[in-house]
């Protein structure tokens, strides 16, 4: 399982065919409290770039890019009732949406950790 | 200790808990007094006005008769008048102090306005009176209107939509049915930059179109080899503000204007910061083909909960044939009021709104055009450029400003100042309250890391900037000397402390119920 990371700040955890998405510790912090969260519906597909979901803060209201092209198979629906936990855990329990990955070969275009590191450094 | 001439401390002592002081007895304290809700303050089963009950008059409403108490707290003309003026008094309003709220343009309402507002002959006026009966109503209108197609150098302007977004919403219609007439419903993509207002993109959204974000340049200003490179076909036009939500003049206008034009596509302006160029630029000769004037920013008619909101839209020579009805027209020393779609010149796109617009702000902002004359708005707006960059130069050393170079009338901050030193934009606001100054705009423009943007207007004085100014440089002192307590606790001297903006936001409470039912 590799994780990749954009440079919109979004992270896609893959296995397999299936890769999870989410926002970085950094973007969590950069936002400040998320209050909102908007999911796409399962079974929508999406093309590398385009928006995947919504997160709101108290600060602003900002789009989630799909990282790759896909199929959403899974969203993380106990975010609508605790947006909370994209601040607690960004990284894990604050997952957005699972895809089915399209074509695995768009990966090669993201960062891995360390790129990103220096990225937002 | 800040101490006055006599000895005697000059403000508060800080960080002194209140907890020190013994609780009153009413819950007020002084003049800061407590203030229940109105459905708390008034009994839910008396009543404040006292008519005899009718006699002899049978009821008609049959099965509709009300059974049960409606749960309206009971209160007379005194107790409801005293909640809000009680209430008015906890707030920050332009008639008590500056209002460094940027993008929002919060300036000084001349008395003279409200004066000739309320003349009978514009404040007891019917929009279903006969025409004869409401000429100087109609002239005041007419005026209003030349005046702005003047100030603008523009062919038309539908005086009705309500407010800023309204008009932007008036201006894509009209760019839109432009399009229609022409036969090209193909081009939907309307260009929005990066630093936009959030109404711009909504606006778009709203009347069918997509938008396309432009990023901006190292400048603060619209990338144009990025704008060069999304033009096309399949563009409806360019939604842009100047000077923009940075607060500065976007210099390449005149080449934007010209590159949208050549692409087939319409130039709209987003007229929110008209203030600060008017009287000194027209946009028309800029190439602008529609831009919303927001009479509550520009020509001080007052908003904010102080009055409805104007924002009279006008049109280049393109798209006046599409602007919407009613309009107000001079047959001899008649004013007429154009009503219907087919008494039009041209071929209006429909109407804003059922009647003409907000009366009471076309008189108030006539007014102050009159009072200032064509050099004074020159001067107003001079001065709104200058009183921003006066608070640039003398911040600049201990803020961080977010551009280089001057500004128009907002100067932006970001909070390269704050590292490390455990404050936020927010504290640092925050802080302001204790200070006794409503905060800046916070956090917008979004391509600004912690923005602070601010707008003095030419309502301030010199000396007025400068205790404003004086106060802000403490205030990053002592959050760059690590007195960080100050900040985090903010605001202690508010009638309101911190509130939980994220608690409020995450699970709101929108309706008030009786404790009895909880």
């Amino acid at each position: 399982m590799t994780t990749h990371f954009t440079e919109d700040h979004e992270w896609i955890k893959v296995d397999g065919e299936e890769g999870v998405i989410g926002i970085t510790v950094h973007a969590a912090e950069q936002l400040g409290d998320v209050v909102f969260v908007e999911l796409p519906e399962v079974g929508k597909t999406v093309e590398k770039g385009d928006e995947l979901a919504v997160v709101e803060s108290v600060k602003a209201a900002s789009d989630i890019f799909a990282p790759v092209s896909g199929e959403v198979i899974a969203v993380n629906s106990a975010l609508e009732a605790e947006p909370a936990k994209v601040n607690e855990a960004p990284e894990g329990e604050g997952w957005f949406v699972k895809l089915k990955v399209k074509d695995a070969s768009e990966l090669a275009d993201l960062m891995d950790e360390a790129g990103y590191k220096a990225h937002i450094a | 200790m800040a101490m006055n001439s006599q000895g005697r401390p000059s403000r508060p002592v800080h960080g002194v808990d209140p907890g020190a002081y013994p609780d009153t007895f009413s819950g007020s304290r002084g003049l800061d007094q407590a203030e229940p809700l109105l459905f708390e303050r008034g009994e839910l089963n008396n009543t404040g006005v006292d008519l005899p009950e009718l006699k002899g008059t049978p009821s008609r409403l049959g099965t509709f008769e009300r059974d049960a108490n409606m749960g309206m707290p009971g209160l007379s003309e005194p107790e409801a008048m005293r909640h809000y003026v009680r209430l008015s008094r906890k707030n920050y309003a332009i008639d008590l102090g500056l209002y460094p709220l940027g993008s929002c343009t919060m300036k000084h309402n001349p008395r003279l306005n409200e004066k000739m507002a309320r003349l009978p002959g514009f404040i007891d006026v019917h929009p279903l009176q006969p025409e004869s009966t409401v000429q100087g109503a109609l002239e005041v209108m007419g005026e209003l209107a030349h005046w702005l197609i003047t100030l603008t150098n523009t062919k038309a302007v539908a005086l009705s939509p309500k407010a800023g977004a309204h008009g932007e919403l008036c201006g894509m219609l009209a760019i839109r049915a432009a399009l229609d007439a022409k036969g090209q419903t193909h081009r939907r993509r309307v260009l929005v930059p990066e630093s936009a207002h959030g109404t711009n993109p909504a606006t778009a959204a709203q009347c069918g179109f997509i938008c396309d974000e432009i990023p901006a340049d190292d400048t603060g200003r619209v990338d144009l080899a990025a704008l060069e490179a999304k033009l096309g076909d399949d563009v409806a036009g360019i939604m842009l503000t100047n000077p923009n939500t940075c607060g500065l003049f976007e210099r390449d206008i005149i080449k934007i204007a010209d590159l949208i034009h050549k692409s087939g596509g319409y130039f709209y302006c987003d007229g929110a910061n008209f203030n600060a160029i008017m009287g000194r630029v027209r946009p028309g000769d800029l190439g602008i083909d529609a831009m919303h004037i927001n009479l509550h920013k520009t020509f001080s008619t007052p908003h904010g909960g102080g009055g409805p909101g104007a924002g009279p839209t006008v049109f280049s020579e393109a798209l006046a044939p599409f602007a919407p009805v009613p309009y107000v027209i001079q047959e001899g020393e008649t004013w007429r009021l154009v009503e219907q779609e087919a008494d039009a010149e041209g071929e209006p796109f429909g109407r804003m709104v059922a009647f003409h617009g907000q009366m009471g702000m076309f008189t108030r902002a006539l007014t102050y055009m009159l009072s200032h004359g064509s050099d004074g708005l020159r001067q107003a707006a001079e001065d709104a450029v200058l009183n921003a960059n006066y608070i640039l130069a003398r911040l600049k050393s201990v803020m961080t400003p977010a551009f280089d170079g001057t500004c128009m009338h907002e100067a932006l901050f970001d909070d390269r100042f704050l590292k490390d030193t455990g404050v936020t934009t927010l504290d640092f606001a925050k802080a302001m309250i204790d200070e006794g100054y409503h905060p800046m705009t916070m956090y917008f423009p979004l391509v600004v890391h912690g923005a602070m943007l601010i707008e003095p207007t030419e309502t301030e004085s010199k000396s007025g900037l400068d205790r404003f100014c004086d106060t802000l440089i403490g205030l990053a002192e002592a959050a760059k000397g690590g007195d960080k307590d100050r900040f985090l606790a903010a605001p202690i001297h508010a009638p309101t402390k911190r509130l939980d903006e994220t608690r409020a936001a995450r699970t709101p409470v929108l309706r008030w119920t009786p404790e009895a039912a909880e």
